[in-house]
């Protein structure tokens, strides 16, 4: 949008809100959330010229329903060609009166609609990122490096699926609630990660994607603030984000967690997660966010690599094991078991997951496999594993890394 | 994900088949590619003229030598292809086996690199 910042906050915060409301008062989501995005441009471009209306929300509202009307009315008339019927296009919604539901009520429902699960995780990335994170689609698209055309029909087809699957705009049922939500956070994690594994070439669109995952998590922490899972996962992405610094060399290479110099790590990022893990470890159940957060806690306490608590680290990863099974959670362990008892035991724990195919052919297993034998002092297998790991992979940036590695050795 | 779903065709196999079925598979073709702009999945296609269009160059020793026809002459050649953004690769497979090209020789479904990269 290239607005003032402090004009693309209000309008970032703002256009939920205003989405509720217009979707509470006319009852259409797809159009509505077409006329909050006009209204939103339209603001982006008047306020920073004209100035911030004295009731911002108010102006929006009214922006929104005028454009929403207008287009309800073009349609209309092409179908109909009569101007007869027009008074009777746009109904009022007969439900409460908007202005007695909260905003915060809005923006939930919101959120679990927009990642219905109907939906593929592309759209409902794309359609939270503009309905309730109140981004254009050029600047999604831009996010995405994907055409404009291509993320403006994936918006709208979400939204097209969202009405067939007969969506009302309320919040799920009680017993959908938990699985509802789990998919919220599945969604917001994804945005999460892709911003913060952008390489340094594209960070500059991309890095944002970050910053409005953490936004939009902790939006749904001030709404749920008993969920620990929420506040596992905004603790997960506040103690990612703090290595983001450290996390590539000057010319975009990959700097593995042992290696980054950890006094370029946020520290405010870093003391905020943290604290958020200690409340939540003393009595909350244990979910795969929380334990991931606290996994991230525990690197992010050792000054340096060498004073990592492995033991601790070991322990989590076998917790999230039992609770979540995934072969991915099994390599990590992997490498905590070879920091606490040897790279011997890591790879007898590797060799566990040669059978499993969601894993066999990923070049991760066989860049840890590298990492390993390197370790173990089997030079020729670790080269293997190396070469084999760079060929696989789909990363530019991790295939440069795996190069480095294997040049090294050789 | 990206992928590259390239087409790949079989001149003889494809006049060999009734005029009829042919016309069908146009149009499939012309269904598939709205199908797939209109559900955001799509970034770009294009058809490929006749490999006997193509020239390929080759530089020895800081000198260019040109000769016309494929790189590799063969029976079936790439005829086109679409580059899309989907959510995984059974995805990609699932679209590459609407091509109609995928019923005369095949489609090829390769993964696009990305320049992102996971932490280590």
């Amino acid at each position: 949008m290239n607005v003032e910042p402090a004009v693309e906050d209000l309008l970032r915060e703002l256009a939920p809100q205003v989405l509720g409301v217009l979707t509470r008062r006319y009852g259409q989501f797809e159009e509505c959330e077409d006329a909050v995005q006009e209204a939103v441009l339209a603001a982006a471009t008047q306020w920073p010229a004209e100035g911030v209306p004295a009731n911002p929300r108010g102006w929006l509202i009214a922006v929104g329903s005028r454009r929403l009307i207008d287009q309800v009315r073009k349609d209309h008339s092409r179908r109909q060609r009569e101007d007869t019927a027009t008074a009777q296009a746009l109904p009022l919604h007969t439900g409460a009166p908007e202005d007695a539901v909260p905003d915060a009520d809005d923006t939930l429902i919101l959120l679990f609609l927009c990642c219905h699960p109907t939906l593929t995780p592309a759209s409902q990335t794309a359609l939270t990122l503009r309905a309730v994170g109140g981004l254009t689609t050029a600047e999604i698209a831009h996010a995405f490096l994907v055409p404009e055309a291509t993320m403006a029909a994936r918006i709208s087809r979400a939204k097209k699926n969202i009405k067939a699957a007969g969506s009302t705009f309320a919040l799920p049922a009680a017993d959908e609630r938990e699985a509802r939500l789990a998919v919220v956070l599945q969604v917001l994690y994804l945005i999460f990660n892709e911003g913060y594994t952008a390489s340094s070439g594209e960070t500059l669109h991309r890095a944002d994607l970050a910053q409005e995952a953490i936004r939009l998590t902790r939006l749904v922490r001030r709404l749920l603030p008993a969920d620990t899972e929420v506040a596992g996962l905004l603790a997960l992405m506040l103690l990612t984000d703090s290595r983001r610094a450290a996390r590539t060399g000057p010319s975009g290479e990959l700097i593995p967690l042992a290696e980054q110099d950890r006094t370029r790590w946020d520290a405010r990022l870093l003391a905020e997660g943290t604290a958020l893990i200690g409340d939540l470890m003393k009595h909350a159940s244990l979910g795969p966010y929380l334990l991931q957060a606290a996994i991230a806690a525990t690197h992010a306490s050792a000054e340096k690599a060498e004073d990592t608590d492995w033991h601790q680290v070991h322990t989590l990863y076998k917790i999230l094991e039992r609770i979540a099974p995934n072969p991915m959670v099994t390599l990590n362990r992997a490498v905590a078991l070879a920091e606490t008892r040897g790279p011997a035991a890591g790879l007898e724990l590797l060799s566990t997951l040669d059978e499993d195919d969601r894993i066999s052919g990923h070049h991760r297993l066989h860049a840890v496999r590298a990492h390993l034998r390197e370790k173990a002092g089997d030079i020729e297998g670790a080269l293997e594993s190396y070469r084999l790991a760079a060929r696989i992979t789909t990363s530019l940036a991790e295939r440069r890394h795996l190069e480095a590695r294997a040049a090294r050795l050789s | 994900m990206k992928f590259l779903l390239s087409t790949h065709m079989d001149p003889a196999a494809w006049e060999a088949l009734p005029e009829a079925e042919r016309a069908a598979m146009r149009e499939d073709k012309g269904e598939f590619a709205d199908e797939v702009a209109e559900s955001g999945e799509m970034i770009l296609a294009h058809e490929l003229a006749d490999p006997s269009r193509s020239a390929v160059v080759r530089v020895r020793d800081g000198l260019a030598v040109v000769a016309d026809g494929p790189y590799r002459p063969a029976a079936e050649f790439l005829s086109g292809y679409y580059l899309v953004d989907c959510d995984d690769r059974d995805r990609a497979i699932e679209l590459a086996a609407r091509i109609p090209e995928a019923r005369v020789a095949g489609v090829e479904v390769r993964p696009v690199m990305h320049a992102a990269g996971q932490d280590l």
